[in-house]
């Protein structure tokens, strides 16, 4: 291809310096540029570091980022049918909020606390979808006023003020309630896998939601038409799908999914705190867009979102173990989301000619 | 007029990896010629147009214009050079957010010496000299938005003129203008002739060549065919070279429909359209011909479900039929390959294959999940059957030709039984060989389904039909079996004149 000689050049410089032997290298680069990328993080990061190579730090890796990961797994459902989420990090505070009022509050048990979050989750992504599909609020606007939305409410209860065991209520009078310690536990308990106490629940609980999104996108037919819908929703239509469902349930999982994170979060905490969670809306789309550029899909996908967000945390991890400062960490996220952002339109796009 | 050549190609040659597009391409442009360039999809025509405008670079072989040297690094440079291009995709060529009068002088607004402020009285005047001279009648005040098709390529070639071109290229100019659109498109044609503008005209349609050629070139598989300058012009022999075989007047061997599959009585499908009746045999293929703007579209989106007729019954094998969504179509036995793939069929993320299944998912899955060999073996079968050019069933569609991305959109919706099979303008912008290939199929499997056509274009109604009907202010007005066809009366009947007798 002698048109794209010249950029074949910017490509090779991108490389390292990999010699143009044709398109086969570039292919190969496109694919898996990324996870070898990511694969030599990771041995440099074990020579260079202590304790890097070891299951508690791997773990610890997974840990922090598991509620990004659950939400940025979320709103790629939403990237899928051609949409967009940004209502995703108020949602997971607004449940974290949440169940921190029905226990600490309300007096309720756990799974009343979890049952009011998810629910919170799949109202708010209805309504996104609804407002979306049927009053033709383009998604990005919708999503955001869903948000500021969001941030207002959850501190309406409260007047302003975070939730913990113990507090003065509005009235003067003192909480009456305490997180359940089989709540906590969705935070603070740790599986045994060869280790004792090694896996924490949100690992868990992130690694199944993965592969249930992933299954889910990439091998039933819901996930293959809700491909279709995001790629060309008139042609989806005519092909018999009904477009404005696909996109509505696209909304409800990712209202679902960062629901799923708050829950996690509070159980973390401990507590329903107003200042937390700030990072996760932009951790989370990172996340996602980054997966753009795992495998050379230049879409939406399940695996690269977890790989992304994998991604960010093994470099942060690696970089925090080498003493860079922690206020450095968002650029160095920022950097990574413009590298693979390039790496996905500059080179796919034009592999598909 | 028109003895010395003004634009030379000599041996040009371009491959994209190791597949050679072009392969010595000689051709001559003289001034004050229509230059028709013939070929089928694949042939290189695109890359040939890329060339010259200067979107890719020649890998050999020299360009020469008026004697010059030329080799434009980018399209501004070619436009600058006096080689300016009209793209087959209308849009690509104005700027719709805009009126007519900037967009006639929008180059101006870029370039050398362009001023930084404009002023709007001056846009307007310099607008209205360039649309005098191509006798253009277009309010220079309306939004291209508001336009139709027809007006926004007048639009963009007088764009073009307002660069003094010596050399101009129009890439299937006519594809999606009616005929009376397209005369006016070639009354403009003469007038940039008359000006002695040297023109290279790319289509596929008879009709339109032998109404502006004065030369015509045949591409085939990168190289020149065949070259015919002598009046009166070889056209069977163009289009011979073309294709490397011989396709004949297809003369289409008409059956009856043996059982009636659907039937529809008083159906209006416009406000103050008059109501007709249609009725469909099994076994029968069925052309509904008719200008663009007749209610075509219209009528095949109505018993796809798409849109409601005002008023009126519809039967599909004897039961009440009244899809409210395509959904409900399908499940009912009506398929549509809808108009304008690009736009309403092809799934441009999706394969070959994704593509095929695409409205049979839930016949292709078990408890939800893809059975993905069995979609892949379904397509296989496909693409042999309608002889789809590919490496494999897991090419991206954006690989294949125009001709053979529709071959994929038809052979979609000839995966499982239809009992009717609608096809809107199935024909647009594909090769005549693969036309042919697509007409066969349809006639052969036409068996125990009704097959409906809508056809802009005569002459394909003509090739693949075993009844025309034809269409006209929303409604039916007449119609023909396809043997010893009273051509009078059929064309009377396209130009509308019927209508008031029949009432």
């Amino acid at each position: 291809m002698d048109a794209t000689a010249g950029k074949d050049k910017e490509k090779s410089v991108l490389d390292g310096g990999a010699r143009k032997t044709g398109m086969n290298m570039r292919d190969l680069a496109i694919r898996y540029g990324f996870l070898t990328l990511l694969v030599g993080l990771i041995v440099f990061f074990s020579f260079f570091t202590r304790g890097f190579a070891s299951p508690q730090a791997a773990v610890f890796i997974l840990q922090s980022v598991s509620i990004t990961g659950i939400l940025a797994l979320g709103v790629t459902a939403t990237l899928v049918v051609g949409g967009f989420d940004l209502s995703i990090g108020s949602i997971a505070t607004s449940a974290m909020m949440a169940a921190a009022y029905v226990m600490v509050v309300m007096e309720q048990n756990a799974l009343v606390a979890v049952i009011a979050c998810l629910a919170i989750g799949a109202i708010v992504g209805l309504i996104n979808g609804l407002i979306i599909c049927y009053m033709r609020v383009p998604d990005l606007l919708a999503t955001l006023g869903m948000m500021f939305l969001l941030i207002g409410l959850q501190r309406i209860p409260t007047e302003g003020r975070s939730i913990a065991a113990g507090m003065t209520l509005p009235d003067g009078s003192t909480a009456p309630g305490q997180f359940s310690a089989s709540f906590l536990a969705l935070g603070r308990h740790r599986f045994d896998f060869f280790l004792p106490n090694l896996v924490p629940a949100s690992v868990v609980v992130l690694i199944v939601l993965a592969i249930l999104i992933w299954f889910f996108l990439e091998y039933t037919r819901f996930g293959r038409m809700m491909y279709a819908v995001g790629s060309n929703a008139r042609a989806a239509e005519f092909a018999g799908a009904p477009v404005k469902a696909y996109k509505i349930w696209a909304y409800v999982i990712s209202g679902i999914f960062a629901s799923i994170g708050g829950i996690l979060l509070a159980a973390r905490l401990g507590r329903g705190d107003i200042a937390s969670g700030n990072n996760l809306l932009l951790d989370a789309v990172a996340a996602a867009l980054i997966g753009f550029a795992v495998l050379g899909a230049a879409k939406p996908n399940a695996f690269g979102t977890a790989i992304g967000a994998l991604f960010v945390g093994v470099l942060l991890q690696g970089l925090t173990m080498m003493n860079v400062p922690y206020y450095t960490q968002d650029f160095v996220k920022g950097a990574v989301l413009m590298i693979a952002l390039m790496f996905t339109f500059a080179l796919s796009a034009r592999n598909a000619r | 007029m028109g003895e010395s050549a003004v634009f030379r190609i000599a041996s040009l040659r371009k491959s994209f990896g190791p597949i050679q597009v072009l392969r010595g391409v000689d051709l001559e442009l003289h001034a004050g010629e229509v230059t028709v360039l013939m070929g089928a999809n694949g042939a290189g025509k695109s890359t040939l147009v890329k060339i010259v405008s200067g979107v890719y670079r020649l890998d050999g072989g020299s360009m020469t214009l008026a004697g010059q040297s030329f080799e434009p690094v980018t399209p501004a440079e070619a436009m600058r050079s006096g080689v300016v291009t009209v793209h087959q995709n209308i849009n690509d060529g104005v700027v719709s957010a805009l009126d007519v009068a900037t967009n006639l002088t929008l180059d101006r607004l870029n370039g050398a010496g362009a001023k930084f402020f404009f002023s709007r009285r001056q846009v307007r005047r310099e607008a209205r000299a360039v649309a005098e001279r191509m006798g253009l009648d277009i309010d220079l005040r309306a939004d291209i938005v508001d336009l139709s098709l027809a007006d926004r390529q007048m639009v963009s070639i007088a764009r073009a003129m307002a660069h003094e071109p010596k050399v101009m290229i129009l890439d299937e100019p006519t594809s999606s203008l009616s005929a009376s659109e397209a005369s006016r498109l070639f009354e403009l044609i003469d007038r940039l002739r008359a000006r002695g503008v040297a023109i290279l005209y790319i289509s596929h349609r008879m009709s339109d060549i032998r109404r502006v050629a004065d030369r015509i070139v045949s591409l085939r598989d990168g190289a020149i065919a065949g070259l015919f300058e002598e009046k009166p012009l070889d056209y069977e022999g163009a289009v011979e070279a073309m294709l490397g075989r011989r396709i004949g007047r297809t003369s289409v061997a008409v059956k009856e429909g043996s059982r009636p599959v659907f039937a529809a009585e008083d159906l209006q499908i416009a406000p103050g359209a008059r109501p007709f009746g249609l009725s469909l045999a099994a076994g029968e293929v069925v052309a509904v011909t008719g200008l663009v703007g007749v209610g075509k579209t219209a009528l095949a989106e109505t018993l796809f479900g798409i849109r409601q007729p005002l008023s009126g019954r519809m039967r599909l094998g004897g039961a009440e039929y009244r899809p409210k969504t395509p959904a409900e179509a399908i499940r009912s036995g009506v398929f549509l390959v809808a108009k304008d793939r690009a736009d309403s069929g092809i799934v441009p993320e999706f394969n070959i294959y994704e593509n095929m299944s695409l409205p049979f998912l839930k016949r292709l899955s078990h408890l939800g999940i893809m059975r993905r060999r069995a979609e892949r073996r379904l397509a296989r079968r496909q693409i042999e059957g309608l002889k789809i050019v590919c490496r494999n069933e897991r090419d991206d569609m954006s690989m294949l030709s125009g001709g053979n991305q529709q071959k994929v959109m038809v052979a979609r919706w000839l995966s499982y039984p239809a009992d009717l099979l609608i096809l809107d303008e199935p024909f647009q912008g594909v090769d005549i060989a693969a036309r042919h290939d697509i007409a066969a199929k349809l006639r052969a499997s036409a068996g125990e389904r009704a097959t409906l056509l809508f056809l802009t274009e005569l002459d394909e109604a003509l090739e693949t039909a075993d009844r025309i009907l034809v269409m006209s202010e929303h409604t039916i007005i007449g119609e023909h079996r396809n043997a010893d066809i009273d051509m009078d009366r059929l064309l009377a009947e396209v130009a509308g004149r019927d209508l008031a007798g029949a009432a």
